[in-house]
């Protein structure tokens, strides 16, 4: 958005409801001139958060939206209300229907994953399906996940490489898959100054995008680089984007906030698996509830030898790898 | 009741036709000056000017219009803030004296390094405010309508010490120059308690930013216990020679009159401080590569270069040799405090922590990231044009400041 443009815009109704005054009472200026700092005070934002003035509608939108709480401080009222505005905005926006979700933390559920570097053949099925799953960036090219390709007698992805472009599995050597460790013990969420990353009880570390103010102290403590900026406005195209969000997971993002791993808030507190997990063509990944005896992660922590990545670093990620 | 009434009101009156003659006077003078001062003034506008052109394209295409990476998620504009947090912290180095020692000869400066300090704290919060990725949402870090993370947040601590150590670096010197301006003898009963808390709240701004980094395990290179400790070194360093390079500026281009044993004094302090922190350095380095370890890999990034990857090293060695040529010349001070050698080996001591705590710092933090990977980092246009405009900001806010604050002082000691 070009700065000048939306001073124009700032400028013209506020002309408009003066020249009002002149004819009406004093009622009538009070009621102009908010809607003129409404409307200037919207456009500003406009100008912020990217795309094109729309209508009075529009405008009146993402002037709620920006004063709207804390994510953790709204009522189920008001978190009905700010996924109703998300909702028309996107409609508005980009002409797309989405349904969003705020779906709560189940009880007695806490969430678990495990890694099979056995397994793990470098497909990279799970970043493609992260991806198109979590309406990732395709400008930035960003991606959640990163597969490191080890040579044998190393276990650390550090010495590991990401960037590998050729046929695999290469012989003689192992993959390693890195994403957030959803870290019971989180240094990011202690860095946040304004709260606005937090793990919730079911142990998923999520972000509320739109109250994350970009200092990026997170990306800072974070030990496993489990942290994404958006450094410019994501773009994702209208018919790849997934459609069903979360407010805290797979919803459009802004320029200028963090995000991250979430796994998959929309798809596991709805049941299912994280879409790397069910992408994941060689059954490396399990995914599950550490509350719950019967399950395969429960099963994987019992039965096979895990290790955690720094685990001297007391995070206590809540990611185990395993070797068959 | 009426009667204290009739006795308060006419005394408010008047006091507030004098604060509204202070400041007019204070603005008028701080403007007024020669034609070398116009255009300088005018110079420093233009960096400002540009300053907020980039600002705009950056605020238009995001942080995206820096260099700055997930990888090197901070950069240039908090390698900077990190410096200037120590230049405003060094002005304690002459508060205390001159408050508490009662020195006669750096009393007389001590505006000077107020000055300078309120001028680093205005750049300080600005490279913090033109970093952040989302600036419109600022007001969520405010207490009671945002949300403030405090105390378990470092970020939010500093937020509070550099904003407190701003107000109390205005409050006592505006004080202090307005019973001045009317030749009144300031009530030290009034101000010596804020000067005290100041001089804590120094060590604290200093102490806080480097916890901020300090804290982090995350960043090896960064969690280090003399992190602190040399934070304030390098600072009681660097702080005190910006201060003798602005007297001795002030020295030849006003009529306000530096005895010599003040610079002898500050020259002092600085070099103390520079010892220091060359031996923390020492110690620093010789742990790093006795015996190398994995957490070492960030500082041969930083002297030596990684995986091919070099930016930073003709830097780094750049601020090291500066740094012992500044401190050693200080030391052994052959000039005998003419400024011909002094300020030569003060812009050196100063460039080189600059170097050193700026981007040599924050970079090798942050390289190589927690996965191993090695990335160059070097500014964009927009971060370089945004740094100026900041930068250009606070050396306008310390001559408009100083100017009048230097014109009472001199009215005064006349008057007298």
């Amino acid at each position: 958005m070009d700065p000048r443009k939306n001073k124009k815009i700032c400028q013209k109704p506020k002309e408009k409801d003066c020249q009002k005054t002149r004819a009406c009472g004093r009622r009538e200026f009070l009621k102009g001139a908010a809607r003129a700092a409404a409307l200037s005070g919207a456009a500003m934002l406009a100008g912020c958060g990217g795309g094109m003035l729309g209508s009075k509608e529009e405008l009146s939108l993402r002037w709620k939206e920006y004063f709207k709480k804390h994510y953790r401080l709204m009522t189920q009222q008001e978190k009905d209300e700010t996924i109703r505005r998300l909702e028309q905005l996107a409609k508005i926006n980009n002409n797309v229907n989405i349904q969003m979700s705020s779906a709560a933390p189940i009880d007695g559920v806490l969430f678990g994953y495990a890694f099979n570097v056995t397994r793990c053949e470098g497909y990279m099925e799970c970043v493609a399906a992260c991806v198109k799953e979590n309406n990732l960036d395709r400008k930035s090219n960003m991606q959640y996940i990163r597969i490191f390709e080890m040579e044998h007698g190393q276990m650390s992805p550090e010495v590991g490489n990401a960037k590998y472009y050729h046929q695999v599995p290469v012989e003689d050597h192992f993959y390693m898959g890195v994403q957030c460790y959803h870290c019971q013990n989180a240094p990011c969420v202690k860095a946040c100054p304004t709260k606005a990353t937090w793990q919730e009880p079911d142990g998923i570390v999520v972000v509320d995008y739109d109250w994350c103010i970009g200092c990026r102290y997170c990306i800072a403590a974070c030990p496993y680089y489990g942290r994404r900026f958006n450094w410019n406005d994501p773009v994702v195209p209208k018919e790849e984007m997934t459609k069903k969000q979360h407010y805290l997971g797979n919803r459009m993002r802004g320029r200028g906030q963090m995000e991250k791993c979430t796994f998959c808030v929309q798809r596991s507190r709805a049941g299912r698996l994280p879409a790397c997990v069910e992408a994941c063509p060689t059954g490396a990944r399990v995914f599950g509830n550490l509350l719950d005896p019967d399950s395969e992660i429960r099963f994987v922590l019992k039965n096979k030898k895990v290790f955690r990545w720094k685990e001297d670093l007391g995070t206590d990620p809540k990611f185990w790898y395993f070797i068959d | 009741m009426e009667t204290i009434q009739a006795k308060i009101i006419p005394h408010v009156f008047l006091i507030i036709k004098e604060v509204i003659a202070f400041v007019k006077d204070v603005i008028t003078w701080s403007l007024s000056g020669g034609l070398v001062y116009q255009i300088y003034l005018c110079i420093l506008a233009a960096l400002m000017v540009l300053g907020v052109y980039a600002y705009f394209v950056q605020i238009k295409v995001g942080l995206a219009a820096t260099n700055m990476s997930d990888i090197v998620s901070w950069g240039f504009y908090i390698a900077n803030f990190t410096f200037l947090v120590g230049v405003a912290a060094a002005a304690v180095m002459i508060i205390l004296p001159s408050y508490i020692f009662k020195d006669k000869d750096l009393h007389k400066v001590v505006i000077i390094g107020e000055v300078v300090a309120i001028g680093a704290l205005v750049m300080c919060l600005m490279f913090v405010f033109v970093d952040l990725g989302a600036p419109w949402n600022a007001w969520h870090m405010i207490p009671i309508i945002g949300l403030f993370n405090w105390p378990t947040s470092l970020l939010t601590w500093d937020v509070l010490v550099l904003n407190g150590y701003l107000v109390l670096n205005l409050m006592v010197p505006a004080y202090i120059l307005y019973c001045h301006y009317y030749h009144r003898k300031p009530n030290e009963k009034l101000y010596l308690p804020f000067v005290f808390i100041s001089i804590f709240w120094a060590f604290g701004i200093h102490l806080v930013t480097a916890f901020l980094y300090q804290g982090l395990p995350a960043r090896p290179f960064w969690n280090n216990p003399l992190m602190g400790p040399r934070f304030l070194a390098s600072a009681f360093a660097a702080g005190p020679a910006l201060i003798i390079i602005v007297l001795v500026i002030i020295q030849s281009t006003t009529s306000f009159r530096i005895e010599d044993q003040v610079f002898n004094k500050i020259r002092r302090i600085s070099v103390v401080a520079a010892i220091i922190n060359l031996i923390m350095l020492f110690s620093e380095v010789f742990k790093e590569f006795y015996l190398p370890t994995h957490h070492s890999l960030p500082a041969v990034y930083l002297y030596f270069g990684l995986k091919g990857q070099t930016a930073l090293v003709p830097w780094i060695w750049t601020a090291i040799i500066m740094n012992l040529i500044g401190t050693l010349t200080m030391a052994f001070n052959p000039g005998k405090n003419n400024p011909r050698v002094l300020v030569p080996a003060c812009v050196l001591l100063f460039l080189g922590i600059w170097i050193e705590k700026g981007i040599g710092l924050i970079v090798p933090g942050l390289v190589p990231s927690p996965l191993g990977e090695v990335v160059n980092y070097a500014p964009s246009w927009v971060e370089v044009s945004i740094t100026l405009g900041v930068l250009a900001l606070g050396i306008f806010v310390v001559s408009m400041l100083l100017k009048p604050a230097l014109m009472i002082e001199q009215r005064y000691e006349a008057g007298r």
